[in-house]
């Protein structure tokens, strides 16, 4: 088990399971962030209480979720609410410490686009799902992490084509008070970008063994500039690897 | 009430019809039923757009679609509303963006006669940009800091008919759902009709047994439809899981055309009714998507002695 055969979603996992040290509840989409919830749980976070937008909370599930909404979420939960409370009161009422977003678009300052490629709404070159509920997380979770499996420039722009969760900058620019202090961190292959919040760009904070600050500018759209101590990202160990492919998805169905 | 008959009295062409359930319970039959009676010029509003509204785009039948997130849940795209949204093929599309919180508050605001609900949503977003009814308005109180505080609304929606999907009702419409419940109610509260499918009807005294259960009372409900099944692919919690191995089909199959029309008048045009279409998929089929028993501990409401 050497880091040479460690998958991009094994590393992005265990990166992102990392960053949820000390956090108390999470709002996990399907996929790398409910490997990473599920990880960090049984590493740096043991009281980590895990929020789905289908309204479950606190899951106890017998096999590994295919969907948000897997029955297997249901049974044996601490709770499942109906949605408006979910939205409502959780979300807006300012309970979810981390919100794990994808998207197909982010600029520096952590703004997000899943509704359309092309710059015409009306008339897109490829229609994405749109926002689901990640508008409402980018604008009430305290902070989001951003986990995109591509680093590039197609991905990583300077202008946005369509602007679906805004962070806070843009919120308070058209009036709006928004709870949260928007992506504060950005997991990808390469590295991870950081900020700490309002007023802040995105800068590169940390890199993976052999990538460069070079190799990351590269891949992305804006002048990205460095933290003071940029610094390298361990590897995954081969504790949390074991965990992440003998406990969290021993059947492989994220880890691909 | 058979479906065919709910569907003839409830959902007539040009209707604006919700249709909800988030992933699970979702009512496919009913959807399918509107595409056999050749329903047309429809605002469908529906959270999440999935596969019975690819579906139903396909046959025809919709014309505007209300909605916050459009795809095959986590398990592709949605070929036919893709077709409709990017080349106008074989028509275009009148599509209206939300959030997921937004479509809720206009669910609650239709619900509950309100002309509007506010939302800490859209601020600094392209959605308003593109859908003119997502408006800001200015709080009438005072901001913790003592200021004017902006925010968003959203505009209530009162569809003509919501058809949700439910574990089971009595007659009289008392309806109980378990596991997911979604924005259920709200929808059904804010339909000037609603159609109830469940999978059961069951005896007065099952309802009664357990009235927190009951999401739905019966004085929001205008039709009861049994029909086993009815969700499929989506799943029943306690009934039957989901099948996953179609939402994973269905992207290739939308994809292509040619075999989303094959797909349509083998399944939806080619049975009669949701019975024939669940006995063609055949009984080793649903054996697949059994599941076990896990019952809940009885609760004690306790009575006056």
């Amino acid at each position: 088990m050497t880091a040479r055969t460690v998958t991009s979603s094994e590393l992005l996992s265990v990166v992102a399971s990392r960053e949820l040290a000390g956090r108390r509840a999470v709002f996990a989409g399907i996929g790398l962030p409910t490997l990473a919830a599920s990880l960090a749980h049984l590493t740096v976070a043991p009281d980590l209480e895990i929020v789905y937008e289908s309204g479950v909370c606190g899951a106890h599930p017998s096999h590994l979720p295919e969907t948000i909404a897997d029955a297997v979420l249901i049974t044996g939960a601490e709770a499942v609410i109906p949605m408006p409370t979910l939205f409502g009161s959780v979300l807006q009422g300012g309970h979810i410490d981390v919100g794990f977003l994808g998207a197909a678009q982010i600029d520096k300052w952590g703004n997000l686009n899943s509704s359309v490629i092309g710059d015409d709404w009306h008339h897109p070159k490829a229609r994405l799902p749109g926002s689901g509920g990640a508008n409402e997380v980018m604008a009430n979770a305290a902070e989001v992490f951003v986990v995109m499996r591509r680093h590039d420039l197609r991905s990583f722009t300077q202008q946005l084509d369509f602007c679906t969760s805004p962070g806070p900058d843009r919120a308070i620019e058209d009036g709006i008070r928004p709870l949260g202090a928007g992506v504060t961190r950005v997991i990808t292959e390469l590295g991870i970008l950081a900020r700490e919040g309002v007023g802040e760009e995105l800068k590169l904070a940390a890199l993976h063994p052999g990538v460069t600050a070079e190799d990351v500018k590269a891949n992305t759209g804006w002048d990205l500039r460095t933290t003071g101590d940029l610094s390298v990202i361990e590897p995954p160990t081969e504790a949390e690897l074991a965990l992440l492919r003998e406990d969290v998805d021993p059947e492989r169905v994220y880890l691909r | 009430m058979t479906m065919r008959d709910a569907v003839a009295a409830y959902v007539h062409d040009g209707d604006t019809v919700s249709l909800e359930g988030f992933t699970h319970l979702i009512p496919t039959a009913a959807g399918h039923e509107i595409i056999r009676q050749g329903r047309k010029d429809l605002t469908v509003i529906r959270m999440t757009a999935d596969i019975v509204v690819d579906q139903m785009l396909a046959a025809g039948c919709v014309s505007r679609l209300v909605s916050s997130f459009v795809g095959n849940s986590s398990a592709g795209s949605l070929g036919e509303l893709r077709r409709r949204v990017e080349h106008d093929d074989p028509e275009p599309l009148a599509f209206e963006e939300y959030s997921h919180y937004g479509m809720i508050c206009r669910y609650i605001a239709g619900a509950q006669r309100l002309p509007f609900y506010p939302l800490r949503s859209y601020g600094g977003s392209d959605l308003p940009g593109v859908n003119p009814a997502l408006r800001k308005v200015t709080s009438p109180y005072p901001g913790p800091d003592g200021g004017r505080e902006e925010i968003y609304v959203v505009p209530p929606v009162n569809p003509d008919v919501t058809i949700v999907h439910a574990q089971r009702a009595d007659r009289s419409g008392n309806t109980q759902i378990w596991g997911l419940t979604g924005v259920q109610a709200e929808a059904v509260y804010a339909a000037r009709k609603a159609v109830v499918v469940v999978e059961e009807v069951v005896e007065d005294e099952v309802v009664r047994s357990d009235p927190n259960r009951t999401l739905i009372p019966a004085h929001a409900v205008d039709a009861v439809v049994v029909c086993p099944r009815g969700a499929h692919p989506s799943f029943a919690q306690g009934y039957y899981d989901r099948d996953n191995a179609f939402y994973r089909s269905w992207s290739a199959v939308s994809k292509d055309k040619e075999r989303l029309t094959d797909w349509l008048a083998e399944w939806v045009y080619g049975t009669r009714d949701h019975a024939e279409y669940v006995e063609k998929l055949g009984e080793e089929f649903w054996r697949g998507l059994a599941v076990g028993d896990a019952m809940s501990l009885p609760v004690n409401y306790g009575r006056r002695l």
